[in-house]
């Protein structure tokens, strides 16, 4: 049977007609379920969220009503929200969606969750290129103040709550929330050590800090609307809700496509949503949640056990598409932005190209992630460029394995873990890129990757 | 003050500043205002922006050459950004780029002489399905292809004498929409 997709955050976008202003979305049921949460207390609210079972859309898969639970109380500090709407991990599309078509659902479950956690000040940190996103959401916002959703005494209530919409600056690092929140202090976005600096404890202005994502924040509202045990109902244990696959690179239709989570393959991701390589392709291989997550090789089996104790054995194809069954394939879901390469793809230049990137958003404070992000982007770009050395391949695993884990924000694992996971997979084919280029024969490859 | 910036600028700086807990937030949206006025950021602003914001210009400073975004000298009147990470790649970002550099004679990284565009390649800008996505200004042209790249850069130059440009109603589903 062929997969279906299940709209819940994109069930309106894309619709004719459907615009981003208040009326249509208060025409189509648009900020009951605040009214609905008002009526409720605010950790009536946390409970919800928590008997959910939802993961954080942000890439880690933090259950996000465990991260309220670790807000400091004791402190009595003010409590902040902070939307990360930075959307800045190569691959991943998904929140853009939203925010230029349907803004008010991430307005909406950001006064649902201030509410919840009684923030005192929510901001919705949006990457600088969002330019006009950054004006449709201040619009919402405006609209929602007008309407008492927003503002001072919402809907008559003793809370009050502005939402600030903050836009970034084009850095990669600044989507980290350590970092995030720097940057939103007004200062170079070098994340903070953890301990001590948790955001649920030391956050913003050194207060108490939620930092959820902006999809986040969307799957909020919807669980309030349908009740935390209703949407546990929704994918499969250990993963709930749907998952927005972001599908990049080199198949017939790239495109957004919203999956109950675990009711559908990779191969039917690939093949039924996305209609399968460009004609005359074959799959090389796919990164399945966003450039950091580590690449997966089709061709390979995948062996081993599940959390709930099942064994499996699959074909890349067969990989169910939850944060499970792909964790124990040795990757992630991350943020569901899907990479796809095919046989027109040289592995070397896909690698210098991530190495690239990588080497540029550094933010430079931990020596392995500064140094090592700029040896593996030099090394791959010497391959790609014809002046490599056979020593050069295992050497890119080295110095990946002298980043992971020596670094104070997860940057340091977003270098490390591509070239980690690509060089056993590819070597062979690598080291033929070396060779090739050292005898001067001419290249299969046309396209230009780096 | 500065007599760099308009004196709508300067209000509206004094609005953004009332908005945060802490005035030192306002340093980026300042930074942005002011660019967005002035074309790039000149050490004056840099002065500016720490007096408004209660720092030190060598902290502004250390913040504006931290975010690729903002200019530490005057660019071209149309800026393009080409996005060069892997999902455009695949999709012949590096092609595009190419044609693009002789569509206008120059280099990425480099202004045109005359001072009309200048050209650059950025990391991934979040479009990533519809790639290659070139960013021109505040729009965001999607599936640019080396073939398409003469439509785009034709439709660049048409906008240098046009006294409407950036005043467009935003329309849903256009580039200026989506930028
Ligand atoms: C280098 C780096 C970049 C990140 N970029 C983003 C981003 O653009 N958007 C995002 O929501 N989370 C990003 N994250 C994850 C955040 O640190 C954080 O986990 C997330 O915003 C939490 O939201 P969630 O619990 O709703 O998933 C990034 C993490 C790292 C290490
Ligand atoms: S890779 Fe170009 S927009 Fe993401």
């Amino acid at each position: 049977m062929s997969a279906q997709e299940r709209r819940i955050i994109y069930a309106h976008i894309g619709q004719p007609g459907y615009t981003t202003d208040i009326d249509c979305y208060l025409r189509h049921g648009g900020y009951e379920t605040l009214k609905k949460a008002f009526a409720m207390p605010p950790q009536a609210v946390c409970d919800e969220v928590k008997t959910s079972g939802l993961r954080g859309r942000g890439g880690a898969g933090f259950p996000t009503g465990v991260k309220w639970s670790f807000l400091d109380r004791k402190s009595g500090k003010p409590v902040y929200l902070v939307v990360n709407a930075d959307e800045s991990e190569p691959g991943t599309y998904k929140d853009r969606q939203i925010i230029y078509n349907d803004p008010h659902q991430i307005v909406e479950g950001t006064l649902i969750t201030a509410y919840a956690i009684q923030a005192k000040q929510a901001f919705i940190y949006i990457r600088g290129e969002f330019q006009h996103g950054a004006k449709l959401l201040e619009k919402a916002i405006a609209e929602a103040k007008a309407h008492h959703f927003c503002g001072n005494n919402i809907l008559g209530s003793d809370y009050s709550v502005e939402i600030i919409v903050h836009r970034g600056g084009g850095c990669y690092v600044c989507g980290e929330e350590t970092g995030l929140i720097e940057s939103l202090e007004g200062k170079r976005g070098y994340p903070r050590i953890k301990p001590p600096y948790f955001p649920a404890v030391l956050g913003l202005y050194n207060c108490p800090t939620i930092v959820n994502n902006a999809e986040t924040m969307a799957q909020v509202k919807h669980i309030i609307a349908m009740g935390g045990a209703e949407f546990a109902k929704i994918g499969v244990p250990g993963d709930r809700g749907t998952h927005i696959w972001g599908v990049s690179g080199l198949v017939k239709r790239p495109g957004l496509y919203e999956i109950e989570a675990g009711k559908a393959t990779f191969g039917q991701l690939l093949y039924d949503f996305c209609g399968g390589p460009l004609d005359g392709r074959t799959f090389k291989a796919i990164i399945p949640g966003g450039s950091s997550t580590k690449i997966l090789k089709f061709g390979d089996r995948f062996k081993g056990k599940l959390p709930s104790g099942e064994e499996f054995d699959w074909a890349l194809e067969d990989i169910p598409l939850d944060a499970n069954s792909i964790m124990a394939c040795g990757t992630g879901l991350g943020t569901g932005g899907t990479i796809v390469l095919d046989d027109s793809v040289e592995m070397i230049q896909a690698l210098a190209n991530l190495n690239a990137f990588y080497a540029h958003e550094t933010c430079g404070q931990c020596t392995p992630c500064r140094e090592g992000s700029l040896w593996l982007s030099r090394i791959t770009k010497r391959i790609a460029a014809g002046g490599g050395r056979e020593e050069d391949v295992p050497m890119l695993k080295d110095i990946a394995d002298q980043v992971a884990g020596r670094t104070i924000c997860a940057h340091g694992e977003a270098v490390a873990w591509p070239v980690q996971s690509a060089v056993p997979k590819f070597r062979e084919e690598y080291l033929e890129s070396v060779r090739r280029r050292n005898k001067g024969e001419p290249s299969p490859y046309a396209l230009k990757l780096i | 003050m500065t007599s760099k910036l308009k004196p709508e600028t300067l209000a509206k700086a004094d609005e953004i500043i009332a908005l945060y807990p802490e005035r030192r937030s306002a340093t980026l949206p300042l930074l942005h205002l002011a660019q967005e006025d002035h074309g790039w950021i000149c050490h004056e602003i840099i002065e500016w922006v720490a007096e408004k914001v209660g720092t030190t210009p060598m902290e502004v400073l250390g913040v504006a050459t931290f975010y690729p975004m903002f200019h530490r000298q005057p660019i071209g009147k149309r800026h393009i950004r080409v996005c060069r990470t892997l999902s455009c790649a695949l999709r012949g970002a590096y092609h595009t780029m190419e044609a693009l550099e002789k569509e206008f004679g120059i280099q990425r990284g480099e202004t045109a002489a005359d001072g009309s565009v200048s050209l650059e390649f950025v990391e991934c800008i979040a479009s990533c399905g519809t790639g290659p996505v070139v960013h021109v200004d505040h729009e965001l042209h999607e599936e640019i292809t080396p073939e398409r790249v003469k439509e785009l850069a034709d439709n660049i130059r048409a906008t240098l004498s046009d006294p409407e440009y950036g005043k467009k109603e935003f329309v849903p589903g256009t580039a200026a929409w989506k930028g």
